[in-house]
């Protein structure tokens, strides 16, 4: 008996200790150097000879009156998530509603075309759309005069319309996920419960309230979740799209706010602490939203 | 009102046209910037930037293509990446498909705290651990390095794949294990013989996620690959595009060429991805 447990442990230590050590080395070591960073005068300048200066980055967060200051990026990386991931699921939710039709032909190849934006790396969607949003040659603004007769838009050169551009950008790479999501959980619903609906003469809107979305909802709040967390940290859009930040640094992200911060000035302390700063706002929100979902799902019953 | 079924069957033929219409429209927004790369791919050299609209433009040319390959170091930086993404495919698969099948049948010590720990990786901004990772690569002397690129790439890609295994063999009943070892299957035999073969939809989507984490990775390359004999393609992509005037025809071409295999997997798989998707896990 005991031959065999710890034959068992044996084991268990020979599947988990290899993973174990890497996520030590590139995960867990690095998180608590990062904490340590945070609460130091780490810069290029002080790489080797660096000390700890307690809350002093943390504070200089909160409080620098940088052009833009922490609030402002904040407020902006708020708007960025929320327009994002209400178009995402708008469009993704329906979009798949008009695929998932029983009438509907040749599925699997609007399917796969409308899956697209999803296949296509980051980096190239990034950089295409730059370049079809500029001034005299994009695509974008050629559209708009040739064919709609309206001016031509500055779109990379002003704050509001570079912040437009990357939303933009950003809507177009991120609807197939919630479609595909969406699409998979409204197969799962039962044709019958639709049908019995028909029979009690139920208008759609009815059917929509009572079927479609209670039962798609499961599957939906964790694709949400993630969604958002991942929006709210996508460095590679805005990153890439606004060319790091520009007009005078009025299109960022708290992301690719902290990577100038850190890579581009050189600031390792300021940047530690940012980081554990957005950390903590993403944490407080996915234990908030998980929560109060699963409210709501026992209100449902 | 008189006549309910005819109302009703016309309505339905208006839905579906209606319907067929949306799809048409949004096809074509979602085709459009692809299509984009491919037009300024073909564009000769003396029309790059170009006020026309047309998706095969006048004169076309593979000229980019073969500029890419006999002028610019591109094969180079091709053989970079395959190099590079196939290590991470290979550790990330090798090490969640055997880390996730303990989190999902065993109890071990740190088993509880390892989960969550996973899943708070996923709440980390991307500087979190690319910043005190870049100081400690430095101090290590692994900047311009492939294994200072391919430890940042494991890094990211790791504690998604482990849980995203976890999830699958969670699925799996435990039963098939049971008769495997009262058929005289020993532990080892019974996860290599039965449940590995039965998870293959989730090893080829932990293989997928992997391969294009490191395929298309740019942000983090920038700041640990210098050399441009060191680039991997997105870094190359990058330089061609910076020069958006004189080089844009070999950014279009090179675009279409890092594409078009990711765009091939991912098509292919995607029938494997929703299933994954359903249990709780995706592509980056």
């Amino acid at each position: 008996m005991t031959g065999r447990s710890l034959r068992q442990k044996l084991f268990v230590a020979a599947l988990v200790v290899p993973a174990f050590v890497v996520l030590f080395g590139v995960v867990v070591y690095p998180f608590f150097y990062n904490l340590v960073i945070s609460f130091s005068n780490m810069s290029l300048r002080h790489i080797r000879d660096w000390r700890l200066i307690g809350l002093g980055q943390y504070i200089r967060v909160f409080t620098e009156p940088s052009q833009p200051n922490f609030y402002s990026v904040f407020v902006k990386t708020v708007i960025w998530t929320a327009v994002n991931i209400f178009f995402h699921v708008l469009i993704g939710v329906f979009l798949a509603l008009v695929l998932n039709q029983k009438e509907i032909r040749g599925k699997a190849f609007f399917r796969a075309l409308l899956v697209l934006p999803w296949a296509v790396p980051q980096l190239i969607v990034a950089l295409t759309w730059r370049g079809m949003f500029n001034y005299e040659y994009g695509a974008i603004n050629l559209i708009l005069t040739q064919w709609f007769g309206l001016p031509a838009v500055q779109w990379l050169k002003q704050p509001f319309e570079a912040f437009c551009a990357v939303i933009i950008t950003n809507v177009w790479l991120g609807f197939p996920f919630m479609m595909v999501i969406a699409l998979g959980a409204l197969q799962s619903i039962p044709r019958e419960l639709y049908e019995a609906a028909d029979m009690d003469g139920a208008s759609w809107h009815h059917k929509l309230r009572h079927i479609t979305v209670p039962l798609i909802r499961p599957v939906m709040v964790p694709a949400i979740t993630l969604g958002t967390i991942w929006t709210f940290n996508n460095l590679n859009i805005v990153w890439l799209v606004s060319n790091a930040g520009e007009p005078s640094d009025q299109t960022h992200l708290l992301v690719s706010f902290v990577y100038k911060a850190a890579f581009n000035f050189y600031r390792y302390g300021y940047g530690a602490a940012l980081s554990i700063v957005i950390f903590f706002i993403l944490l407080a929100f996915s234990l908030t939203f998980m929560r109060q979902s699963k409210a709501a799902e026992n209100v449902y019953g | 009102m008189g006549e309910p079924g005819r109302t009703r069957s016309g309505r339905s033929a208006l839905r579906i046209l209606a319907s067929y219409a949306v799809l048409g429209v949004f096809s074509l927004i979602a085709l459009f910037p692809v299509l984009q790369i491919v037009t300024i791919s073909l564009r000769p050299a003396d029309r790059l930037l170009s006020t026309s609209l047309e998706v095969i433009p006048k004169d076309a040319s593979l000229a980019n293509y073969i500029a890419l390959f006999t002028e610019r170091p591109f094969f180079l930086w091709l053989a970079n990446s395959t190099l590079v993404a196939l290590v991470v495919t290979f550790t990330g698969v090798a090490l969640a498909s055997t880390c996730g099948y303990a989190f999902s049948r065993y109890a071990f010590t740190g088993k509880r705290i390892g989960l969550l720990g996973l899943l708070v990786t996923q709440m980390f901004p991307a500087t979190m651990l690319l910043l005190p990772m870049y100081i400690m690569l430095v101090m290590l002397h692994l900047i311009n390095t492939y294994l200072g690129i391919v430890i940042m790439y494991s890094a990211t890609a790791l504690p998604f794949c482990i849980w995203q295994m976890k999830g699958y063999y969670d699925t799996i009943p435990t039963s098939l294990e049971e008769a495997g070892r009262i058929d005289g299957c020993n532990q080892f035999q019974a996860f290599q013989r039965i449940i590995l073969p039965l998870a293959a939809p989730a090893l080829v989507i932990t293989a997928l996620f992997s391969f294009m984490t490191a395929w298309t990775e740019y942000v983090v390359a920038a700041q640990i690959l210098q050399d441009t004999d060191m680039w991997t393609l997105p870094l190359g992509l990058k330089s061609f595009e910076s020069n958006m005037g004189s080089e844009w025809g070999l950014y279009g071409a090179a675009s279409v060429i890092v594409t078009i295999p990711v765009v091939i997997l991912f098509l292919s798989l995607s029938r494997w991805l929703v299933s994954g998707l359903t249990l709780g896990s995706v592509k980056g």
